[in-house]
């Protein structure tokens, strides 16, 4: 990742903390403290010891003046310790909580156009993974990143103010550890990418053949999965070992390091200790230093790594938080209420891909109360039209006007709850069924409820749920069928009953003897609105006023079944073919 | 777990020689303190240079004889775990292959998917993680107790105190929040669950008006989910600070105690150095523990899940493995007072359902959604069992084929139009191994598939992604019948597998099926009233009941459910 862009991700992240900087002072003081007397406790138990010379030769006074003394002390850091740590805990997850309903926040706000262009997976894994990611490694920084600097900082300090030649060997035989412990890593490298390239060729097929499983099954493949399953086990296998193995080597390599230097610490402390620089007390001080010395070292390499994870995860969310949000409503913006429902669409240009046109010149009046069926193979452009006339996507050219006004001078809430749609995609929240019903009015009565529900032939199968209105629908309505879900999206229309209504397909998952009853419902429903129905079962929509039959983002017939079947032109042709041989 | 143990048994030597070369390496470790107490004690007390030096190379010793040994014993897990993983592997994907319909809709793919491979993973690397260093850190903590107990049993007493109520400090904490942490984690789902749901809804949402709802309701997911958050942190955080003053305060007692026993001669200042030591040590070792013991029991979950999938047995056996040969003069196909009851479901969904079919004919199968037609079909290749009665395919039991033979005769097109990663010619290959590309064509010209090959630069060898990305659902769903006609069954099942294409291509298809496969049995699954009307006989089927069979004309008369259906979606002239 490019400097830039790391500096100001960085930059951006240290706003957010600013809001709890005495909160991060006080925790850096605390992480202060507590480093200072950890380091400071073997000096004491250093002196302690040299208080211990040999039988008949133990100072009992001021060895318990220094016990006394490391009491107090390790109290001390103990306390501060926990406070810091509290303190971390309660900054990072505040701030991620924080950029966490802020990118949620932007969600809601996004153009449907951007939400419909991106993998929805892959937003909702910044929304978690990405924040989950960021908020470990911020608190990581913050726990480790300075305690293991100023650990170190502190070690040298307190090494070379006992003795700076053995302090020196420390400094120069330490890096060899990381040293080593770099060239194992790159060495490594290699062999966790083609393992963890084996593991992805490897689940990729296992979600091939056991998400399909029902097809391998019927064509009796099972034997040719297995075999295939099997050669890229064993190579998985073969990376495994590698790069299982050669990691762990980093560990006892860099330990055999560490003896080393505790080894020459010993040496060259007892060479001192005969020559009478140092005491037996700060011999032992030292080897406790020598132990700890190396191990901030290991442990920074694992919190910068952590860290650039954590930057570019950030990097990701921001990346979500400072895209366009929907075009805001004009301030002067119409506020439209109980509309007639008269909708004209003018000379409309529209395309999702300014390479691609789609809809072109497209015109429309659909009067008061008039019932306009759009038919059209799939990809004509069909569910286009209801983005438009939602104002999910705005026109590239032309206008669209309802009750004569331009939809963009209206604002969006009132322009939409004009609206009554039901979708092909049944979508259900999760929560009860009273809930959903009364979606577009929550504070709807029990009564409102249901005759809604009544109306669009739900009420019978809702009661014989073993909750009835408060049977919880679970995700994604996995306990109710296709056909139920659709049910309860209609009923969820019926009980606001806009002017306008759009119907997209909205009856295909149910079977026809059902539809029926459901048309009729809807046919009730339709009186005196404004109604724009979408669908592929041509048998549904005979009744229309007016039917435009799209192909390729153009309406190339228009008028009623009777028109357009002595016409004897494409809608003739497709009603037929129902009923080839 | 037991289950699983046997995978590992074919790395016995491994996984005993691992532990063992790390034991050897602890052992080393832990005489390092004793070597320097013998240099503080006589080499610096007597000033002898030589005797440091010499005590400096053992020290250098010991280290190198411990990386040795902890490489070995490292390779020795490495190998054992990645074969253990493997095995089970290959043995998990046979089993699960071995499952029948009814096993797979009730644990679900995505389960087994999980199962197959982050289960595995977790356990592998957690075998690999037991054979490393479950031994190595208690057999520390042990032995550090039990070397301070050669140097004064006085002293050592401390350790033995310390020992527990460390341990007490570090197991408790832990296990109090590793629940806390599976509520965070479970929070976090839900935060995850409302995010998805926002997106899928998104304009429904905005249809209705109810951004900022949805806002506030994340809102108060996100806060719970950051409420439990800092309350497990506060309680993980105790950790570090009451260790640190354990040990320290032991150390306190330890030096108090040992100058006392130097005072008295007992022991010398490096054997107290030795044992401040050996107390520092304890404390890494057994924070290493704890953590070790979460991913050990993580990855002991994980393996239970395993076992479970391999503890359930497949519903569908094959009892006969040889060949059986199909009578003459008897119906291609008989249905025998069918019903079927789906594992745990409250009404079958079949019931009595009896009919046959001779060769060659085409017969319709339509009803309402649910009232039992996929079901019906995938009896003929026995995915499921029926409950009672039987399903014969040319006089003989489904039962008693071997389930390569019966699934040879059927070809079978789902209504998920499904195409595997791989050229257009491997995706056709499926039923038939060696099928030419002559074969291959004529079964794209049949399924109305051939234009699609045709557009493509590359023909056959058009790769198609993974879950046939690149290809529209019409496209699939015609390469998908194709698939099926290679193949060339005796009886060929289309179940809805045309609802993507328009009803011109459709007619056209069921008219080339017609022409080009004369001895073919085809069964027509569908809604549709158009696509069924000219079949030889219609079975149309209501709430898992044969509600009537026969021709077109017959049912008008005489089956009021197939007048509805047929009416809901033609004229009454177009029925006629």
């Amino acid at each position: 990742m490019n400097i830039n862009k790391h500096k100001s991700t960085i930059k951006r992240i240290l706003n957010k903390i600013a809001k709890y900087k005495w909160s991060v002072m006080a925790s850096l003081f605390c992480a202060f403290l507590t480093v200072v007397f950890t380091l400071y406790v073997p000096i004491l138990i250093g002196r302690a010891i040299d208080c211990i010379v040999g039988a008949g030769e133990v100072n009992f006074n001021a060895m318990g003046m220094i016990l006394v003394q490391i009491a107090v002390v390790i109290f001390i850091t103990a306390a501060a310790q926990w406070v810091m740590s509290h303190i971390n805990n309660q900054v990072t997850y505040r701030v991620v909580k924080d950029i966490r309903t802020q990118a949620f926040n932007k969600l809601e706000s996004l153009p449907l156009r951007y939400i419909d262009s991106h993998a929805h997976g892959d937003l909702i894994s910044r929304i978690i993974a990405d924040i989950d990611q960021f908020s470990d490694g911020l608190l990581m920084g913050f726990t480790q990143l300075f305690t293991g600097v100023l650990t170190i900082i502190g070690t040298l300090f307190f090494m070379f103010f006992i003795n700076p030649i053995i302090a020196a060997l420390v400094v120069f035989v330490t890096p060899l550890s990381l040293f080593v412990a770099s060239f194992i890593a790159k060495r490594t490298y290699s062999m966790f990418r083609m393992q963890s390239q084996t593991r992805g060729e490897l689940t990729s097929l296992v979600e091939e053949m056991l998400g399909n499983q029902k097809v391998v099954k019927a064509f009796a493949y099972e034997d040719e999965a297995q075999r295939k399953f099997e050669v890229i086990n064993e190579d998985l296998r073969i990376w495994g070992l590698k790069a299982t193995f050669f990691s762990s080597i980093t560990n006892p390599a860099t330990r055999f390091v560490n003896s080393l230097v505790y080894a020459c610490v010993g040496i060259a402390g007892a060479f001192a200790a005969v020559n009478g620089f140092l005491t037996v007390g700060q011999l032992s001080s030292f080897l406790s230093y020598a132990n700890q010395y190396t191990k901030p070292f290991n442990e920074i390499s694992g919190v910068v790594t952590e860290l650039q994870n954590a930057l570019a995860s950030a990097a990701r969310v921001f990346e979500l938080i400072d895209e366009e949000v929907e075009v805001e409503d004009d301030s002067n913006a119409i506020v439209l209420d109980h509309a007639k429902g008269e909708v004209v669409l003018e000379h409309v240009d529209f395309s999702y891909n300014p390479s691609v046109t789609l809809i072109e010149d497209m015109n429309l009046y659909a009067g008061q109360g008039k019932r306009i069926a759009i038919v059209g193979p799939t990809g004509c452009g069909k569910s286009t039209v209801i983005n438009l006339l939602m104002r999910f996507y705005d026109v590239n050219a032309g206008s669209i006007k309802v009750d004569g006004n331009d939809v963009r001078n209206i604002t969006r809430k009132s322009l939409r709850s004009e609206y009554g749609m039901v979708l092909q995609e049944t979508w259900l929240k999760t929560g009860t069924i009273r809930e959903n019903i009364a979606y577009g009015k929550p504070d709807a009565s029990e009564e409102v409820i249901i005759t809604a529900a009544k109306e669009a032939h739900a009420h019978s199968f809702i009661s014989r749920m073993p909750q009835g209105y408060d049977t919880i629908i679970s995700e994604d309505g996995g306990n109710l069928s296709q056909g139920q879900k659709q049910l309860l999206c209609i009923a969820r229309v019926m009980l606001c009953l806009p002017p306008i209504l759009i119907l997209d397909e909205a009856t295909s998952s149910i079977d026809t003897r059902t539809e029926l009853k459901i048309q009729k419902a809807f046919a009730k429903m339709m009186e005196g609105r404004t109604s724009f129905i979408v669908a592929h079962r041509l048998s549904t929509i005979k009744e229309a006023d007016v039917i435009l039959v799209m192909r390729e983002g153009h309406i190339i017939e228009q008028g009623t079944h009777e028109d357009l079947l002595t016409k004897n032109g494409f809608y003739a042709q497709l009603y037929n073919s129902q009923f080839a041989v | 777990m037991r289950k699983l143990l046997k995978y590992l048994s074919e790395y016995k030597r491994e996984s005993i020689m691992g532990p063992l070369f790390k034991l050897l390496e602890a052992s080393f470790e832990l005489l390092v303190p004793l070597v320097m107490a013998r240099v503080i004690d006589i080499g610096i007390k007597n000033h002898d240079l030589s005797y440091i030096l010499s005590m400096g190379g053992i020290l250098v010793f010991l280290g190198a004889i411990g990386l040795v040994c902890s490489i070995t014993a490292q390779y020795f897990a490495a190998k054992a775990a990645a074969g253990f993983g493997t095995s089970i592997r290959n043995d998990l994907f046979a089993h699960i292959n071995s499952l029948s319909y009814q096993e797979i809709d009730t644990i679900g793919t995505a389960t087994l998917i999980t199962r197959m491979t982050s289960d595995v993973n977790q356990v592998q690397s957690g075998v690999n993680l037991f054979l490393r260093l479950f031994l190595r850190s208690p057999f520390i903590v042990f032995g550090a107790m039990i070397m301070a107990f050669t140097i004064d049993v006085k002293a050592a007493l401390i350790f033995a105190v310390s020992i527990p109520v460390l341990s007490v400090v570090v197991f408790g904490i832990m296990i109090f929040s590793m629940p806390l942490y599976k509520k965070v984690q479970k929070q976090l789902d839900r935060v995850l669950l409302t995010a998805r749901e926002n997106l899928g809804g998104v304009r429904v949402i905005r249809a209705f008006n109810r951004q900022n709802d949805e806002v506030r309701r994340f809102d108060d997911e996100n806060g719970t989910l950051v409420r439990f958050q800092v309350f497990v942190g506060k309680i993980s955080a105790l950790m570090n600070p009451l260790t640190y003053v354990i040990i320290n305060l032991a150390i306190i007692i330890l030096i108090n105690t040992g100058a006392n026993r130097v005072e008295v001669g007992i022991i010398t200042q490096g054997q107290v150095v030795a044992l401040v030591n050996y107390m520092s040590q304890i404390l890494v070792e057994l924070v290493k523990l704890a953590n070790l013991i979460i991913t050990i029991s993580k990855a002991l979950a994980c393996a239970n899940r395993i076992s479970s999938v391999f503890s359930i047995e497949p519903g569908i056996k094959q009892t006969n493995q040889n060949e059986v040969k199909e009578e003459t003069d008897v119906p291609k196909l008989e249905f025998d007072q069918v019903s079927l009851f789906y594992q745990g479901a409250k009404a079958e969904s079949l019931a009595g359902i009896g009919f046959q079919v001779m060769k060659g004919e085409t017969i319709g199968i339509i009803g309402g959604t649910g009232s039992g037609k996929t079901t019906l079909v995938n009896l003929i290749p026995r995915f499921y069992d029926v409950s009672q009665g039987s399903v014969k395919v040319g006089g003989i039991n489904v039962k008693d084929y071997p389930l390569s033979q019966l699934r040879k005769l059927v070809g079978i097109v789902p209504q998920r139009a499904v195409l595997f990663k791989g050229s257009i010619r491997e995706n056709m290959q499926w039923g038939k191994r060696e099928a030419s590309d002559e074969e291959i064509y004529r079964a794209l010209r049949i399924a109305q598939a051939k234009e699609i090959v045709d557009e493509k630069g590359e023909g056959l060898d058009f790769i198609i992604e993974a879950g046939g990305k690149n290809l529209s659902g019409g496209q699939r769903q015609r390469l998908t019948i194709a698939r099926a006609i290679v193949k060339d069954p005796q009886i060929l099942i289309l179940d809805d597998s045309a609802s993507a294409l328009d009803f011109a291509t459709d007619a056209r298809l069921r008219k080339a099926i017609k022409e080009e496969t004369k001895d073919m049995t085809v069964f027509l699954v569908s809604q549709r009233a158009s696509t069924i009307r000219n079949a030889d006989r219609i079975v149309v089927l209501d709430d898992g009941q044969m509600a009537g069979c026969g021709k077109h004309g017959e049912l008008i008369e005489s089956c009021e459910v197939y007048r509805e259906i047929c009416l809901s979606q033609l004229s009454e002239k177009e029925v006629q």
